[in-house]
């Protein structure tokens, strides 16, 4: 500990979101630092890196009108998050200031920010059915407690309709309720005050975390831990069962791209750094349930796919570390079917343990089993379709190609109504029995 | 050996400190992190650290503890969870709670727990070093306590024991204990390396029959995600015939280790009835666990596999993923401001892969008997594209190849091994073993097999252009069998009772699967139609 804080006039140089201040003595890693413009305005900032007597310093705010005689006061101290209950119903900004226009609630206590790793022989694995409403997941991409599910989007698809419906409609096999962490990163106002009357409408409670496309880039990094360190504590101090959603996590990564660059850090695929996978695990691997404890944290960030492509590294990274991924599809979004769900790319690794018998219905494997199989087929003819016509084909790929298009149409496109897991899998069922495809 | 922290970047840190050597072990700060050294420059050390460095402050202690990293070996290894250090998670759990925080002084090994020790010489027996000086059953596998160094034994005991205490003396006083420390980073020697031959049965019908692995050679699988590279590793784990498995988790979710312990606890091993748990050993850095200790865990990992494998075992060492860990080598260079190869990669990721690799192999123990150590690691390559640098390095030195398609993962075709351009460069020698242990058309069906599914590969060409009509009818029969083949074959649920299959069923199913297509094919040739040859061959 040193006694006094520790306050410099020595920045060498300002770049972008980075400071360098030298002749600075015993500072650490993570210290949180107070930054005081010539014009009195102060900013807080972050030490990124130490060497020697140099230090390196990420600033969270605006870095214009700040000058090489700024004054620059230590903390000695890491970032902490203020935790406490009444959080619930509360705005913030990425920097966990109120913007509800109520005073900042008194902390219960102070957590970590970054979170530490859930210890693998601690967590519980997930297996409790969620109801999203959504037959295209209920049924086919099972969503279960504590489990991390992105929502893979395009420009221009009805993401935000897709993850404000399940925020309307989620109910755990209980009946009981989620507490929604949303965390907004570089949205638009628009998306923003659609996503706001959304949360306003819900029943249970939510805590906000909000940067707009026109706040600082730099605490898009940040809100995202705070949202967490906050869907932590509500979930494994308070017991509560926690729904994180995240949008958009491009924003995320573009962000980090920004800084790291900033940084002149070795550029990776696309210039986003090579870190980008631990970073972006950092994130997505605090979600989970504890043995023991009650609450849980569910995750669904949403990724806008840059040029539709799923195999672009923020998708493509994501994917490697969720479990699973809910794919939006532009052809099925022009044809009216909403929720516009692609099933084959789409896919819930921890279904297996969601749902059958004390779960959903016992005959779930086998329905969503023949949905998917019958509606594969289907695809695959439908591209032979374009080649030899519909004349070309035998009876029974024609027949497939029938049952793919209803099964868009009643099963997918389901329209903004909510459909219990029940009504899903009759749907699905009903489907199989007009096409005499019933599971065995 | 004390020194003091000049700079902080990352995992990387910078300490003005005398007398360390290259690969020394340091205790960095006041929370004594972990840490190796990596570089020497005159004064300073740089120190790679192997836990979070957030906190840490420039002028706190670096201290010098004069070792490597090391890996403790002895028993009490198995159905143990460590982590990339090797850190026994559940002790680690009971002592600080179910978030991982820095915690001191939890041996890897239970010292207090009780072993028998059964002594093979007696006080008086002048030994070699390396000598056996007695053993401890562990379940079912027995521990070799050998003698650390030449010398005439003083007190042997015999009967309980605990790791605290030596289980010999020499004459001199010191003691022999029955655990032994081994650096990570220095393979285990052995009197000889041995061709591998004998084959390695999975249990998964399309590896065993068509991409045979043996004991002690090297595959990987690389596929995009979602394509089953953990259910498979998984399965493997749960099925191969091996003595012992290492499983690590590198740089993956925590879900799936957590899963693995529930299920491992509760299945039985099919071969000796007892938990799947008592013949696996867990390494686990989940990918939001400091990423140089991810590097280390595979280390770990080998090192505990050859000392099982020189106890005259066979062992089985799984990797998901070997491309987290090459992520976690390029990480910890550019942090250390190395120049970078290809795609940021730093230019010794082939070269230390390929040590890797080297460390796998059937051979003969300096005791004289014979071990195995197997390696199948999984590989995640960015955008599913193979031409990156982690599977092309990993491709130079593997025996097996097995191509995970994302085709067939999006069409439920699971394991999605891509049967055209998967290969084992150890079939030509197992398929005879198979021919002449299981079935004698092993050798022949398999051939038959790899033929037909050649043909329908053109024949489907064929097919798009002109409709299925449009074939002739001894076409439509053979993708009628090789669509069989596909889905009843290829095909293996990893949640049912097919998630294992012994080599006498493959070759059963596939002898079923050809038969029925020959009758076929006679009734065709009797001028049959293709329904009426169907049916009779039914
Ligand atoms: N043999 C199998 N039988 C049944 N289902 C399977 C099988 N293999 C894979 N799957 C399905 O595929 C999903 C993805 O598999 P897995 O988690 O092993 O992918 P992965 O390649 O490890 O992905 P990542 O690289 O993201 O870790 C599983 O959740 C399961 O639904
Ligand atoms: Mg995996």
């Amino acid at each position: 500990m040193r006694l006094s804080e520790h306050r410099y006039r020595t920045v060498a140089s300002v770049g972008g979101p980075l400071l360098f201040v030298e002749g600075v003595v015993n500072c650490r890693m993570g210290e949180m630092v107070r930054i005081i413009y010539p014009d009195g305005t102060a900013v807080a900032g972050e030490v990124l890196k130490i060497s020697g007597r140099t230090v390196l310093i990420q600033v969270f705010g605006e870095t214009a009108g700040i000058d090489l005689g700024a004054e620059v006061i230590f903390s000695d101290a890491v970032r902490r998050a203020p935790l406490s209950r009444s959080m619930v119903g509360r705005v913030f900004n990425g920097s966990f200031e109120p913007i509800d226009g109520l005073p900042m609630f008194i902390p219960e206590q102070w957590g970590g920010v970054n979170g530490l790793p859930i210890n693998p022989t601690a967590r519980a694995c997930p297996e409790e059915f969620i109801e999203t409403g959504f037959t295209a997941i209920d049924t086919l991409n099972t969503l279960v407690k504590g489990q991390k599910l992105p929502i893979f989007s395009c420009a221009g698809l009805p993401s935000r309709e897709v993850a404000a419906g399940i925020l309307r409609n989620a109910r755990l096999a209980g009946g009981g309720e989620f507490v929604v962490v949303f965390v907004a990163l570089g949205l638009t106002h628009h998306d923003y005050s659609f996503y706001m009357d959304a949360l306003q409408e819900m029943r249970t409670g939510f805590v906000a975390f909000v940067n707009r496309a026109d706040e600082p880039v730099v605490e898009r990094l940040l809100a995202p831990r705070f949202g967490l360190a906050c869907a932590e504590y509500l979930a494994f101090s308070c017991g509560m069962d926690v729904l994180v959603v995240v949008t958009d996590i491009t924003n995320y990564c573009d962000a980090l791209r920004e800084v790291s660059t900033a940084r002149e850090e070795l550029p990776g695929r696309r210039g986003y750094p090579g870190y980008m996978y631990s970073d972006l695990a950092s994130l997505y691997e605090r979600a989970g349930r504890i043995q023991g404890t009650a609450g849980s944290v569910t995750m669904l960030p949403v990724v806008t796919m840059p040029e539709d492509d799923i195999t672009h590294p923020i998708p493509d990274l994501t994917g490697y570390i969720t479990e699973g991924q809910i794919v939006l599809s532009r052809e099925l979004h022009q044809r009216g079917v909403f929720p516009p769900v692609d099933v084959l790319p789409s896919l819930s690794r921890l279904m297996q343990r969601g749902i059958g018998p004390g779960h959903t219905r016992d005959d779930h494997r086998r329905i969503a089993d023949a949905l998917y199989r019958h509606y594969a087929k289907g695809r695959y003819v439908r591209g032979l379709e374009a080649v030899v016509g519909r004349e070309g084909m035998m009876e029974a790929d024609r027949v497939m190609l029938d049952f793919a298009d209803a099964f868009e149409a009643e099963v997918i496109g389901q329209g903004e109504a909510r459909r219990g897991i029940g009504a899903s899998l009759d749907a699905g069922l009903a489907l199989l029995k007009r096409f005499s495809l019933e599971p065995p | 050996m004390d020194g003091l922290i000049t700079g902080i970047s990352g995992p990387t840190v910078t300490a003005k400190i005398g007398g360390v050597k290259l690969c020394d072990m340091v205790l960095v700060g006041h929370a004594g992190l972990v840490g190796e050294v990596v570089r020497l420059e005159g004064e300073q050390a740089v120190v790679q650290v192997y836990e979070n460095t957030l906190g840490l402050g420039v002028g706190e202690p670096v201290v010098g503890t004069g070792g490597q990293l090391t890996v403790t070996l002895g028993p009490g290894l198995v159905s143990t969870m460590y982590d990339g250090l090797q850190r026994p998670l559940e002790r680690v759990r009971a002592a600080v709670g179910p978030f991982i925080r820095p915690c001191r002084d939890i041996p890897p090994l239970d010292t207090a727990a009780e072993w028998r020790f059964e002594p093979d010489r007696k006080a008086g027996d002048e030994v070699g070093a390396g000598e056996v000086i007695g053993r401890i059953r562990e379940g079912a596998f027995v521990h070799l306590i050998t003698a650390p160094v030449p010398g005439r034994l003083g007190e042997v005991r015999s009967g309980s024991c605990t790791l605290a205490e030596p289980v010999a003396h020499y004459e001199d006083g010191s003691g022999i204990f029955a655990l032994q420390k081994w650096p990570v980073r220095r393979p285990r020697p052995f009197r000889r390396k041995l061709p591998p031959v004998l084959p390695l049965v999975t249990g998964q019908r399309v590896i065993d029959f068509l991409f045979p692995m043996v004991r002690g050679g090297t595959a990987i699988f690389p596929g995009g995600f979602g394509t089953g590279k953990t259910i498979l590793e998984q399965t493997i784990a749960k099925f191969a015939d091996a003595d012992l498995v290492v499983y690590v988790g590198c740089g993956e979710r925590g879900n799936e280790m957590a899963e693995l312990l529930e299920e491992f606890r509760t299945l039985k091993d099919q071969r000796t009835g007892a938990s799947l748990l008592s013949r696996t050993i867990v390494v686990v850095n989940t990918s939001n666990m400091p990423v140089a200790a991810r590097e280390a865990s595979i280390y770990t990992a080998v090192t505990i596999a050859e000392y099982y494998r020189d106890l005259g075992l066979h062992v089985l060492l799984l990797a998901d993923s070997i491309s987290r860990w090459g992520e976690a080598l390029r990480e910890i260079s550019s942090s250390l401001e190395e120049m970078p190869g290809e795609e940021g990669y730093p230019t010794y990721l082939s070269s230390r892969l390929a040590a890797f690799f080297e460390r796998a192999g059937a051979v003969e123990t300096l005791n004289g008997a014979i071990g195995s150590l197997t390696m199948i690691l999984s590989v995640s390559p960015p955008g599913g594209d193979f031409s990156e640098p982690v599977t092309q390095a990993c491709l130079r030195t593997t025996g097996v190849f097995l191509m995970l398609d994302a085709a067939l993962a999006h069409s439920r075709h699971y394991p999605a091994i891509n049967w055209a351009q998967s290969y084992s460069l150890y079939a030509a020698g197992v398929t005879g073993h198979f021919t002449a242990r299981v079935a004698p058309a092993w050798g022949e069906m398999q051939q038959r097999c790899r033929e037909l599914l050649q043909r329908e590969e053109t024949l489907r060409e064929v097919a798009e252009i002109v409709g299925a009509e449009g074939l002739q009818d001894g076409d439509r029969l053979l993708m009628m069998t090789t669509e069989r083949i596909r889905n009843e074959f290829l095909c293996q649920n990893a949640y049912g009772d097919d998630a294992f299959c012994a080599p006498e069923r493959t070759a059963a199913k596939m002898g079923a699967i050809l038969a029925l297509h020959d009758r076929a094919e006679a009734g065709l040739k009797q001028g049959l139609s293709l329904d009426e040859a169907l049916a009779g061959g039914a």
